[in-house]
């Protein structure tokens, strides 16, 4: 595909293990992400999905193979990114106004200005009123609205979503979806979207990534050719989605059962 | 599509520090106001409760000693006697001690602690901060600094007196050294500890190396800071004490040890008295500071003992 956002080729990242041996997250992984497309990445505990978008992000290197976004060759952070995290990765010390408006400031708009479109930020994910509450004052689902606000502002071309909402309760993680697809509508912002939630996966996806059990690797890519605008609390009744679902879930299946298996053994050892 | 946005922020700002519902009218308000004072009578009463308990703590403490020393059961000679104590204290605000006003001697030793205080854990913060983040300085120094570590450092302080002769920095100097290690350490793992999600994040965001260290590794770091000033006042009382005794015309270490040169035990009881007082209203000050340089923390669970 000419022109992808992001380009995976070939890539194999090993990591080193406290014990000295060497352990292989991802293996001959090749994928790509079109502009403006979102994609949802979803395999088994342990598949290497994080370590796809860390990648990606320029937060790790690959040990082989080539990463590129926006044609260029990942070597630091690229421009454009915004990377919202599993953990809650906003700053306690600062304010929700400052936690929104610190990726301005650090890319050297001025303080006034930053904060201006801070403000701005804030209520697009409603959370005005709350610009001088700590982040410990506000529950999990408002802090997930903070780190996006935080990722948004800086008007990313490439957002990543490393399972963002697999710590909130299920009324408050629809809404999130359903704000997060208003949210990516009115930009034009390509979205890496990790998930174990195969449910989350196509009725928010483009198109879903299955990555095999550890060493990741692609085990198949399928068209989520559902209507947009979606609302994800009513998009699982339709039949479609029960197709899709069930077309990947018999793929997907036998990398959980083998993920499953691999931690028996070694909860046995 | 949001609850939280439907809310005006005026009704957002007379919650308490914790999202709850709306405010309610009437009924609602009535039963919370109910609770409140309720809750507020209890914490009082406890409040009451404790400060009964520690005054008869005290009465058992001191009534105990006194009584013993009175009976002659034990030697008020060498164990000393409160009333006793109460009655050098005295001497000494009205009359003064043998080296002086009272006061000055306070002065004297507060200076020394306060300088040796501010400047070994400027010196601590600064290092324990750099060599958290400059990985090839903490490990070329790391066997220097264990080993000065481990030496007793309050030796120094002889060292310092033939350096710094009878001048403030003799004492303060020791003081230095004591307070130093405590918050270099406590600095430094602050700095190892940081949450790497939150490196990570700054960093996508946007932030170079000076900002991560302004705002993200010293923040955080900061708990860990301000938990070892706590301990390190009490140290900086010890260096300038214990560096008094090297060499020293004034102060209360001085004042302390004249008196136990003389057989002055209520004497010795009544400056340690002096320096306690002065340490718990320093250890005051650092709470007080403690609190509005990490506002952002959640506040103290109210079951949890302030020591």
């Amino acid at each position: 595909m000419a022109g992808a956002a992001i380009e995976l080729r070939a890539v194999t990242k090993r990591f080193a293990t406290p014990n000295g041996g060497i352990y292989t997250a991802l293996h001959d992984l090749t994928m790509e992400v079109a502009p403006g497309e979102f994609c949802a990445v979803v395999g088994p505990t342990g598949c290497g999905k994080s370590t796809t978008l860390a990648l990606i992000s320029g937060l790790e290197r690959p040990s082989a193979g080539e990463v590129a976004v926006m044609g260029k060759p990942v070597n630091g952070i690229p421009d454009g990114i915004g990377y919202v995290f599993q953990t809650d990765a906003v700053f306690p010390w600062k304010s929700v106004l400052e936690n929104v408006a610190a990726g301005p400031r650090y890319r050297g708009t001025p303080g006034g200005e930053a904060r201006a479109q801070a403000r701005e930020w804030i209520s697009r994910v409603g959370l005005a009123g709350f610009e001088d509450r700590y982040p410990h004052q506000l529950s999990g689902g408002m802090r997930k609205r903070v780190g996006l606000a935080q990722s948004l502002i800086n008007g990313p071309r490439i957002l990543l979503m490393d399972e963002p909402f697999s710590a909130l309760d299920v009324q408050t993680r629809t809404l999130m979806e359903n704000e997060l697809l208003a949210l990516w509508s009115s930009t034009s912002a390509s979205v890496v979207f990790v998930t174990h939630d195969l449910e989350e996966a196509i009725a928010l996806a483009d198109r879903v990534v299955l990555l095999t059990a550890g060493p990741g690797t692609v085990k198949g890519t399928f068209e989520v050719d559902l209507p947009r605008p979606r609302n994800v609390a009513e998009i699982r009744f339709q039949p479609r989605f029960a197709q899709i679902y069930e077309a990947i879930w018999n793929q997907l299946r036998d990398e959980v059962l083998v993920s499953y298996e691999r931690q028996k053994h070694a909860a046995a050892v | 599509m949001s609850v939280r946005s439907t809310l005006p922020p005026s009704s957002v700002g007379v919650q308490g520090p914790h999202p709850g519902p709306p405010p309610q009218a009437g009924e609602g308000n009535r039963l919370d106001a109910a609770l409140t004072a309720r809750r507020s009578r209890t914490a009082r009463r406890r409040r009451l409760m404790i400060y009964a308990l520690r005054l008869a703590f005290a009465v058992v403490w001191l009534g105990s000693w006194e009584l013993t020393t009175r009976l002659n059961w034990v030697d008020p000679f060498f164990v000393g006697q409160p009333s006793g104590v109460v009655v050098r204290l005295w001497t000494w605000v009205t009359d003064g001690t043998a080296l002086g006003p009272l006061w000055l001697q306070a002065a004297v030793t507060m200076e020394e602690a306060v300088l040796g205080f501010v400047v070994g854990s400027a010196l601590g913060i600064v290092l324990g901060i750099l060599l958290g983040r400059v990985e090839l300085i903490a490990e070329v120094l790391s066997p220097f600094i264990k080993g000065a570590n481990a030496i007793p450092r309050v030796v120094l302080g002889s060292l310092f007196a033939i350096m710094f002769g009878l001048s403030v920095w003799g004492k303060a100097s020791t003081a230095v050294v004591l307070v130093f290690f405590v918050v270099f350490f406590n600095a430094f793992q602050g700095v190892r500890e940081v949450d790497r999600n939150l490196i990570a994040n700054a960093r996508i965001l946007g932030a170079d190396n000076r900002r991560l260290t302004a705002e993200i590794i010293i923040p955080s770091a900061m708990s860990w800071i301000l938990a070892s000033l706590h301990i390190s006042f009490g140290l900086a009382i010890v260096g300038a004490v214990v560096g008094e005794l090297f060499g020293a015309t004034a102060g209360l270490g001085q004042l302390i040890y004249n008196a136990g040169h003389t057989f002055d035990v209520n004497g010795v009881f009544a400056g340690m008295f002096v320096l306690a007082v002065l340490a718990l209203i320093a250890e005051g000050l650092i709470t007080a500071l403690e609190n509005r340089l990490i506002k952002w923390r959640p506040s103290r669970v109210s079951g949890e003992i302030p020591i």
